[in-house]
C-alpha cells in the first residue's frame, strides 16, 4: 500500500474499527436500546428519518456558518486591535478571557426572552462561542511581529497601517486559519446548545424531541450527522489553510510552494 | 568639504539610558562618533558595548537621552526615512517571492509608494538587476525558505539598498554564515559599495570583516559604550581576501584586538 493511499484510508478504517467495536459491546454486554443502540440500529435511524433530520440539520449548518460568519469577522477586527496596541491588549484582554469563562448554556435563556425561539438566539450563541479563538490567534500573530523587521520597516516611513497591511496581516494569516478550524467546530456547539434550551427547529431541537420519546437511535443518528458536519467543515478551512498559507506549513507540504 | 559632508552622521555627547529617568541601564553614555558623507564606517568592540543601541540612535528608532544626533545636517527627532536597513536575521517575509522581497521598501517609501503599480515594470526590472549584481540572477521567483543562509542574507542586502538609500545600517549581516560564504559576502559588499557610494555603518564582532571593509574603525569601550579609538583604513581599493592577510592588514587587525582587549579589562 502506497504511503498516501494508507493516509487517505486509514481514518476511515479507524471509524469502522470504532463502530465494530461499539456494536460488539452492545450485543456482549446485551444493552437494551434505550439505554445504547448498536450502530446498526443508528443507522436504521438515521434511513428511517432522513427527511426530518436533514432538514434539521440543514437548519443547524444554517445558523451555524451564519453565527460563525459574524465571529470571523467581530474576531478579525477584534484580534487586529488587541495586537496592534499594547494599550488596547492590556485592558481588553482580562475582559476577554472572563467573558470567555461565561458557559454560553447560561447566557441562551436571556437571549431566547431577549430575541425569542428561533434562529437568533442560535446565531448568536454559535458567534459568542467561536469567536475567542479567533482574537486570540490574530493577536498572537500580529503582535509576535520581529522587532528588526519593525526597525526595517519604520526606518522606510511606514505607518502602522503600512505594517499592519504589509506584514502584520499576512504573518497572522497562519494563526488565523488555525483559529478557524477550532471555531468552526465550537460554533456547531454554540448553535446546537442554544437549540437544545429553545427552539422550534435544528439538530438540538430534534434531539430533545427524540429523547423526550424515548427515540434513543434518532439521538444518536443526530449527533453522528452533527460529527459529520463538524468534520466536513473543519476540512473546508483546512484545505482554505493549505492554499492560503503554503509557506507557513512547508516542512509539512514543500511540494505545494514549487509546484505553484 | 562642507560641514554636513564631513559629519553626515554625528553624534555628539549622546547617552541613551532604557528602563526610564534615574534607573534603568546606561546603554551608551558621551558617545562622540562623526561620519563623513561616502564613507564606509566600521563599529568594533568587546560584546554589550552598545554596538546595536548606536545603530538605533543613529536611525532615530531610539531617541538620545542626552547629547544630539545630526545626520545630513539635521538633528534627528524620529525614524529617519533615508534608511537600508540589514540585521543577521535577514527577515525576508516567507509570503513573499525573493524578487517582491526586494521590491517591499518601494512599496512604502515616497516617492516609489505613490507610483509603485504604474512603475512597477521599471521597479522589477531595477530590483532583477541588483538581484543580478549579488549573484541573485534566476532565484527571483523562489521564496525566502527556498534559498541558502548566504542567498538570504544577499536578498537581506538587496532590500535595503533598493530604495537607495543615503544611509546603509548593518548590524552583524554576517555574523550566522560560515567562514567561505561570509568572505564572498565581504566582495559583494565592498562591489555595491564602490559603486553606489552610500554612506555605511556596519556593526560587527569580525575585526577582519571591519578592516576589509571600512574606511575607518572605530572602537567602542565596555557598556556604558564610548568611542575610544577611530582608526582610519588606508589600504587601496578593491581590497581582495588574499590583501587581508598581508602584514599590514594583520597588523591592524592585531592593533584593534589588542584595543578591545584593554576595554574588556577596564570592564
Amino acid at each position: 500500500m502506497s504511503p498516501r493511499l494508507q493516509a487517505t484510508l486509514m481514518p476511515w478504517l479507524v471509524v469502522a474499527g470504532l463502530f465494530a467495536a461499539w456494536e460488539l459491546l452492545v450485543i456482549v454486554a446485551g444493552l437494551p436500546p434505550f439505554v445504547l443502540p448498536a450502530p446498526t440500529a443508528v443507522f436504521a435511524a438515521l434511513a428511517e428519518f432522513a427527511g426530518p433530520i436533514t432538514h434539521h440539520a440543514l437548519h443547524t449548518l444554517g445558523t451555524t456558518v451564519v453565527g460563525f460568519a459574524l465571529s470571523v469577522a467581530g474576531g478579525v477586527a477584534l484580534g487586529v486591535a488587541v495586537g496592534s496596541s499594547a494599550v488596547a491588549y492590556r485592558s481588553l484582554f482580562p475582559v476577554l478571557i472572563g467573558f470567555n469563562s461565561i458557559p454560553k448554556v447560561a447566557i441562551v435563556p436571556v437571549l431566547i426572552i431577549w430575541f425569542g425561539i428561533g434562529a437568533v438566539p442560535a446565531i448568536i450563541t454559535a458567534c459568542l462561542i467561536s469567536f475567542f479563538p479567533i482574537t486570540v490567534n490574530v493577536a498572537t500573530g500580529i503582535a509576535t511581529l520581529e522587532p528588526e523587521l519593525r526597525d526595517v520597516l519604520r526606518s522606510l516611513g511606514a505607518s502602522r497601517l503600512d505594517i499592519l497591511r504589509k506584514v502584520g496581516l499576512p504573518r497572522a494569516a497562519p494563526y488565523f486559519f488555525a483559529s478557524l478550524k477550532i471555531a468552526i467546530t465550537l460554533a456547531f456547539v454554540g448553535s446546537i446548545i442554544s437549540e437544545t434550551v429553545g427552539s422550534n427547529e435544528g439538530v438540538g431541537y430534534l434531539m430533545i424531541q427524540a429523547s423526550s420519546r424515548f427515540q434513543i437511535p434518532l439521538v444518536f443518528a443526530a449527533l453522528l450527522v452533527v460529527a459529520a458536519m463538524g468534520v466536513a467543515m473543519y476540512f473546508v478551512f483546512a484545505i482554505l489553510e493549505r492554499r492560503m498559507t503554503f509557506w507557513a506549513t512547508r516542512g509539512v507540504d514543500a511540494g505545494y510552494a514549487t509546484g505553484g | 568639504m562642507t560641514d554636513s559632508a564631513a559629519r553626515f552622521v554625528a553624534l555628539e555627547g549622546v547617552s541613551l539610558r532604557y528602563g526610564g529617568e534615574g534607573g534603568g541601564t546606561l546603554a551608551v553614555a558621551g558617545l562622540d562618533l562623526a561620519i563623513a558623507r561616502g564613507e564606509f564606517a566600521a563599529v568594533v568592540g568587546p560584546s554589550g558595548c552598545g554596538k546595536s543601541t548606536l545603530m538605533k540612535l543613529a536611525t532615530g528608532l531610539a531617541p538620545a537621552s542626552e547629547g544630539a544626533v545630526i545626520v545630513a545636517g539635521h538633528e534627528v527627532t524620529g525614524p529617519l526615512k533615508i534608511v537600508g536597513m540589514a540585521f543577521q536575521n535577514p527577515t525576508l517575509l516567507p509570503w513573499r517571492t525573493t524578487l517582491d522581497n526586494v521590491l517591499l521598501p518601494l512599496e512604502i517609501v515616497e516617492p516609489y509608494k505613490s507610483s509603485f503599480r504604474r512603475d512597477r515594470e521599471k521597479h522589477v526590472a531595477r530590483a532583477k538587476a541588483l538581484l543580478a549584481t549579488v549573484g541573485l540572477s534566476g532565484f527571483e521567483a523562489r521564496y525566502p525558505w527556498q534559498l541558502s543562509g548566504g542567498m538570504q542574507q544577499r536578498a537581506s542586502l538587496c532590500r535595503a539598498l533598493i530604495h537607495e538609500p543615503a544611509l546603509l545600517m548593518l548590524d552583524e549581516p554576517f555574523a550566522a554564515l560560515d567562514a567561505f560564504t561570509r568572505e564572498e559576502l565581504w566582495a559583494v559588499l565592498q562591489a555595491l559599495w564602490m559603486e553606489r557610494r552610500f554612506t555605511c555603518i556596519l556593526v560587527t564582532h569580525d575585526l577582519r570583516e571591519a578592516v576589509y571593509l571600512a574606511d575607518t574603525v572605530h572602537v567602542m569601550s565596555a557598556r556604558p559604550g564610548r568611542v575610544i579609538e577611530t582608526r582610519r583604513i588606508d589600504l587601496p581599493r578593491p581590497r581582495d581576501l588574499e590583501a587581508s592577510f598581508a602584514p599590514e592588514f594583520v597588523g591592524i587587525v592585531h592593533d584593534l584586538r589588542a584595543r578591545i582587549a584593554e576595554a574588556r579589562a577596564a570592564a
